[in-house]
Protein backbone atom coordinates (compact mmCIF):
# COMPACT_ATOMS: atom_id res chain seq x y z
CA UNK A 1 0.00 0.00 0.00
CA UNK A 2 1.02 3.50 -0.86
CA UNK A 3 1.53 6.07 1.41
CA UNK A 4 -1.20 8.02 1.32
CA UNK A 5 -2.89 10.97 3.50
CA UNK A 6 -4.21 8.78 6.58
CA UNK A 7 -0.14 7.80 7.03
CA UNK A 8 0.62 11.13 7.60
CA UNK A 9 -2.02 11.92 9.84
CA UNK A 10 -1.26 9.01 11.81
CA UNK A 11 2.17 9.85 12.01
CA UNK A 12 0.98 12.75 13.30
CA UNK A 13 -1.32 12.11 15.94
CA UNK A 14 1.08 9.61 17.18
CA UNK A 15 4.03 12.78 18.09
CA UNK A 16 1.26 14.94 19.28
CA UNK A 17 0.05 12.22 21.57
CA UNK A 18 4.05 11.53 22.45
CA UNK A 19 4.27 15.21 23.37
CA UNK A 20 0.57 14.85 25.26
CA UNK A 21 2.27 12.11 27.67
CA UNK A 22 5.40 14.23 28.25
CA UNK A 23 3.86 17.68 28.82
CA UNK A 24 1.15 15.72 31.58
CA UNK A 25 3.63 13.95 33.10
CA UNK A 26 6.85 15.73 33.70
CA UNK A 27 8.05 17.79 36.32
CA UNK A 28 11.10 19.32 34.62
CA UNK A 29 9.26 22.88 33.38
CA UNK A 30 11.91 22.61 30.30
CA UNK A 31 11.19 19.03 29.63
CA UNK A 32 7.17 19.87 29.35
CA UNK A 33 8.12 23.09 27.17
CA UNK A 34 10.07 20.38 24.98
CA UNK A 35 6.87 18.40 24.97
CA UNK A 36 4.84 21.44 23.88
CA UNK A 37 7.17 21.77 20.89
CA UNK A 38 6.52 18.17 19.86
CA UNK A 39 3.44 18.63 20.18
CA UNK A 40 3.38 21.80 18.00
CA UNK A 41 5.31 20.20 15.22
CA UNK A 42 3.00 17.48 15.52
CA UNK A 43 0.42 19.54 14.28
CA UNK A 44 2.56 21.03 11.32
CA UNK A 45 3.03 17.55 9.98
CA UNK A 46 -1.22 17.58 9.86
CA UNK A 47 -1.34 20.73 7.78
CA UNK A 48 1.28 20.17 5.55
CA UNK A 49 -0.13 16.84 4.62
CA UNK A 50 -3.68 18.14 4.23
CA UNK A 51 -2.19 21.38 2.00
CA UNK A 52 -0.15 17.97 -0.37
CA UNK A 53 -3.58 15.94 -0.53
CA UNK A 54 -6.57 17.97 -0.34
CA UNK A 55 -5.63 21.50 -1.43
CA UNK A 56 -2.27 21.25 -3.66
CA UNK A 57 -1.91 24.25 -5.57
CA UNK A 58 -3.43 26.73 -3.38
CA UNK A 59 -0.71 25.95 0.05
CA UNK A 60 -3.01 27.11 2.48
CA UNK A 61 -1.56 24.97 5.01
CA UNK A 62 2.12 25.51 4.42
CA UNK A 63 0.91 29.43 5.21
CA UNK A 64 -0.78 28.36 8.73
CA UNK A 65 3.15 26.32 9.42
CA UNK A 66 5.13 29.67 8.52
CA UNK A 67 2.31 31.16 11.12
CA UNK A 68 3.05 28.34 14.25
CA UNK A 69 6.63 28.63 13.46
CA UNK A 70 6.66 32.54 14.39
CA UNK A 71 4.27 31.46 17.34
CA UNK A 72 6.60 28.28 18.85
CA UNK A 73 9.45 30.78 18.28
CA UNK A 74 7.55 33.59 20.51
CA UNK A 75 6.81 30.68 23.16
CA UNK A 76 9.77 28.52 23.69
CA UNK A 77 11.89 32.52 24.04
CA UNK A 78 9.11 33.62 26.86
CA UNK A 79 8.61 30.45 27.68
CA UNK A 80 12.45 29.63 28.73
CA UNK A 81 13.00 33.14 30.20
CA UNK A 82 10.00 32.50 32.26
CA UNK A 83 12.13 29.47 33.37
CA UNK A 84 15.35 30.98 33.84
CA UNK A 85 13.52 34.06 36.02
CA UNK A 86 11.45 31.28 38.34
CA UNK A 87 15.06 29.57 38.75
CA UNK A 88 16.57 32.77 39.82
CA UNK A 89 14.08 33.30 42.52
CA UNK A 90 12.90 29.89 43.73
CA UNK A 91 16.39 27.45 42.95
CA UNK A 92 13.92 25.12 40.84
CA UNK A 93 12.11 24.28 38.21
CA UNK A 94 9.94 21.40 39.18
CA UNK A 95 6.82 22.34 38.44
CA UNK A 96 5.55 20.29 41.49
CA UNK A 97 7.34 22.58 43.74
CA UNK A 98 6.27 25.89 41.48
CA UNK A 99 2.84 25.93 42.89
CA UNK A 100 2.51 29.88 44.70
CA UNK A 101 -0.74 30.29 42.30
CA UNK A 102 -2.34 26.59 43.26
CA UNK A 103 -5.22 27.46 45.42
CA UNK B 1 7.30 6.95 -5.70
CA UNK B 2 8.55 3.94 -3.55
CA UNK B 3 11.75 6.01 -2.55
CA UNK B 4 9.06 8.31 -1.31
CA UNK B 5 7.32 5.64 0.48
CA UNK B 6 10.43 3.69 1.60
CA UNK B 7 12.10 7.52 2.69
CA UNK B 8 8.59 7.88 4.97
CA UNK B 9 8.90 4.89 6.98
CA UNK B 10 12.34 5.20 8.07
CA UNK B 11 11.51 9.01 8.73
CA UNK B 12 8.26 8.14 10.46
CA UNK B 13 10.22 5.38 12.62
CA UNK B 14 12.52 7.34 13.71
CA UNK B 15 11.22 10.23 14.45
CA UNK B 16 8.44 8.33 16.68
CA UNK B 17 11.66 6.99 18.10
CA UNK B 18 13.54 10.23 18.87
CA UNK B 19 10.25 11.89 20.56
CA UNK B 20 9.72 8.49 22.87
CA UNK B 21 13.31 9.21 23.90
CA UNK B 22 12.41 12.88 24.83
CA UNK B 23 9.42 11.89 27.05
CA UNK B 24 11.65 8.56 28.60
CA UNK B 25 15.23 9.72 29.06
CA UNK B 26 15.98 10.17 32.24
CA UNK B 27 19.27 12.27 31.09
CA UNK B 28 17.22 16.03 30.21
CA UNK B 29 20.26 16.77 27.86
CA UNK B 30 20.67 13.87 25.83
CA UNK B 31 16.58 13.90 25.91
CA UNK B 32 17.39 17.79 24.03
CA UNK B 33 19.75 15.68 21.47
CA UNK B 34 16.86 13.68 20.55
CA UNK B 35 14.24 16.54 20.53
CA UNK B 36 17.02 17.87 18.09
CA UNK B 37 16.74 14.63 15.89
CA UNK B 38 12.50 14.44 16.25
CA UNK B 39 13.01 17.95 14.38
CA UNK B 40 15.19 16.67 11.42
CA UNK B 41 13.31 13.80 10.18
CA UNK B 42 10.28 16.26 10.84
CA UNK B 43 12.00 18.26 8.39
CA UNK B 44 12.51 15.49 5.86
CA UNK B 45 9.37 14.83 6.20
CA UNK B 46 8.30 17.89 5.15
CA UNK B 47 10.69 17.20 1.96
CA UNK B 48 8.48 14.15 1.31
CA UNK B 49 5.31 15.96 0.96
CA UNK B 50 7.19 18.71 -1.44
CA UNK B 51 7.46 21.65 1.43
CA UNK B 52 10.91 22.50 0.34
CA UNK B 53 10.84 25.79 2.02
CA UNK B 54 8.99 24.69 4.83
CA UNK B 55 11.89 22.14 5.16
CA UNK B 56 14.73 24.55 4.74
CA UNK B 57 12.72 26.80 7.66
CA UNK B 58 11.96 23.94 10.06
CA UNK B 59 16.17 23.29 10.18
CA UNK B 60 16.47 27.21 10.61
CA UNK B 61 14.02 27.79 13.40
CA UNK B 62 13.91 24.41 14.86
CA UNK B 63 17.17 22.40 14.78
CA UNK B 64 19.17 25.90 14.92
CA UNK B 65 17.21 28.18 17.35
CA UNK B 66 15.04 26.77 19.52
CA UNK B 67 16.90 23.84 20.27
CA UNK B 68 19.75 26.33 21.10
CA UNK B 69 17.85 27.91 23.31
CA UNK B 70 16.61 24.75 25.02
CA UNK B 71 20.02 23.73 25.75
CA UNK B 72 21.33 27.30 26.93
CA UNK B 73 18.20 27.03 29.33
CA UNK B 74 19.58 23.62 30.57
CA UNK B 75 22.64 24.73 30.78
CA UNK B 76 21.51 27.60 32.90
CA UNK B 77 19.47 25.87 35.24
CA UNK B 78 21.48 22.82 36.50
CA UNK B 79 18.95 20.78 35.69
CA UNK B 80 21.38 17.81 34.24
CA UNK B 81 22.14 16.28 37.69
CA UNK B 82 18.58 16.11 38.25
CA UNK B 83 17.60 14.14 35.57
CA UNK B 84 13.73 14.05 34.46
CA UNK B 85 11.62 12.52 36.66
CA UNK B 86 7.71 11.80 36.80
CA UNK B 87 5.16 13.39 38.58
CA UNK B 88 2.55 11.04 40.50
CA UNK B 89 -0.10 11.02 37.76
CA UNK B 90 1.49 8.56 35.28
CA UNK B 91 -1.21 6.10 34.85
CA UNK B 92 -3.98 8.22 34.57
CA UNK B 93 -2.34 10.32 32.05
CA UNK B 94 -1.16 7.18 30.03
CA UNK B 95 -4.60 6.18 29.66
CA UNK B 96 -5.95 9.54 28.57
CA UNK B 97 -3.38 9.51 25.92
CA UNK B 98 -4.12 6.29 24.55
CA UNK B 99 -7.86 7.13 24.85
CA UNK B 100 -6.74 10.16 22.92
CA UNK B 101 -4.92 8.77 20.17
CA UNK B 102 -7.81 5.89 19.49
CA UNK B 103 -10.34 8.38 19.18
CA UNK B 104 -8.45 10.77 16.59
CA UNK B 105 -7.25 7.78 14.64
CA UNK B 106 -10.67 6.55 14.52
CA UNK B 107 -12.27 9.87 13.08
CA UNK B 108 -9.49 9.98 10.71
CA UNK B 109 -9.49 6.70 9.02
CA UNK B 110 -13.33 6.44 8.92
CA UNK B 111 -13.39 10.20 7.67
CA UNK B 112 -13.70 9.80 3.65
CA UNK B 113 -10.66 12.55 2.47
CA UNK B 114 -11.47 14.49 -0.59
CA UNK B 115 -8.09 13.37 -2.29
CA UNK B 116 -6.51 16.15 -4.71
CA UNK B 117 -5.13 13.99 -8.32
CA UNK B 118 -3.43 17.24 -9.20
CA UNK B 119 0.38 17.00 -7.98
CA UNK B 120 1.47 19.92 -5.88
CA UNK B 121 3.29 22.91 -7.35
CA UNK B 122 7.24 22.57 -6.99
CA UNK B 123 9.26 24.60 -6.19
CA UNK B 124 7.10 26.00 -3.31
CA UNK B 125 9.15 29.35 -2.43
CA UNK B 126 8.00 31.76 -4.59
CA UNK B 127 4.22 29.93 -4.58
CA UNK B 128 4.26 30.82 -0.79
CA UNK B 129 5.22 34.27 -1.49
CA UNK B 130 2.70 35.10 -4.04
CA UNK B 131 0.30 33.32 -1.73
CA UNK B 132 1.29 35.75 1.57
CA UNK B 133 1.69 38.89 -0.19
CA UNK B 134 -0.31 38.82 -2.93
CA UNK B 135 -4.21 39.63 -3.85
CA UNK B 136 -6.56 38.37 -1.15
CA UNK B 137 -3.38 37.06 0.79
CA UNK B 138 -1.96 37.07 4.66
CA UNK B 139 -0.39 40.75 4.69
CA UNK B 140 -2.12 41.73 7.97
CA UNK B 141 -1.25 38.34 10.00
CA UNK B 142 2.42 38.78 8.62
CA UNK B 143 2.29 42.39 9.98
CA UNK B 144 0.79 40.79 13.46
CA UNK B 145 3.36 37.90 13.67
CA UNK B 146 6.36 41.15 13.31
CA UNK B 147 4.81 42.60 16.31
CA UNK B 148 4.14 39.60 18.54
CA UNK B 149 7.67 38.57 17.50
CA UNK B 150 8.81 41.95 18.85
CA UNK B 151 6.89 41.69 21.61
CA UNK B 152 8.30 38.22 22.45
CA UNK B 153 11.98 39.46 21.94
CA UNK B 154 10.98 42.40 24.56
CA UNK B 155 9.10 40.21 26.92
CA UNK B 156 12.06 37.84 27.15
CA UNK B 157 14.78 40.72 28.06
CA UNK B 158 12.63 42.21 30.71
CA UNK B 159 12.44 38.77 32.44
CA UNK B 160 15.98 37.49 32.28
CA UNK B 161 17.24 41.35 33.33
CA UNK B 162 19.15 41.39 36.67
CA UNK B 163 17.12 43.81 38.68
Amino acid sequence: MSVGLEHYLLLSAILFSIGLYGALVKRSAIVILMSIEIMLVAVSIAMVAFSRYIVPLLLTGQVFVIFIMVVAAAEAAVGLAIIIAIYRSRETIDATKIDLMKW
Amino acid sequence: MIGLDIAFWILAVVGIVAALAVVLLRDIFRAAISMILCFLTVAGIYVTLSADFLAAVQVLIYVGAISVLVILAIMLTREVQRGSPSNKLRIPAFIVVVLFLGAVSFALLNTPWQVSAELPVEPTTAALATRLFGENGYILPVEIAAVLLLAAILGAIVLVREK
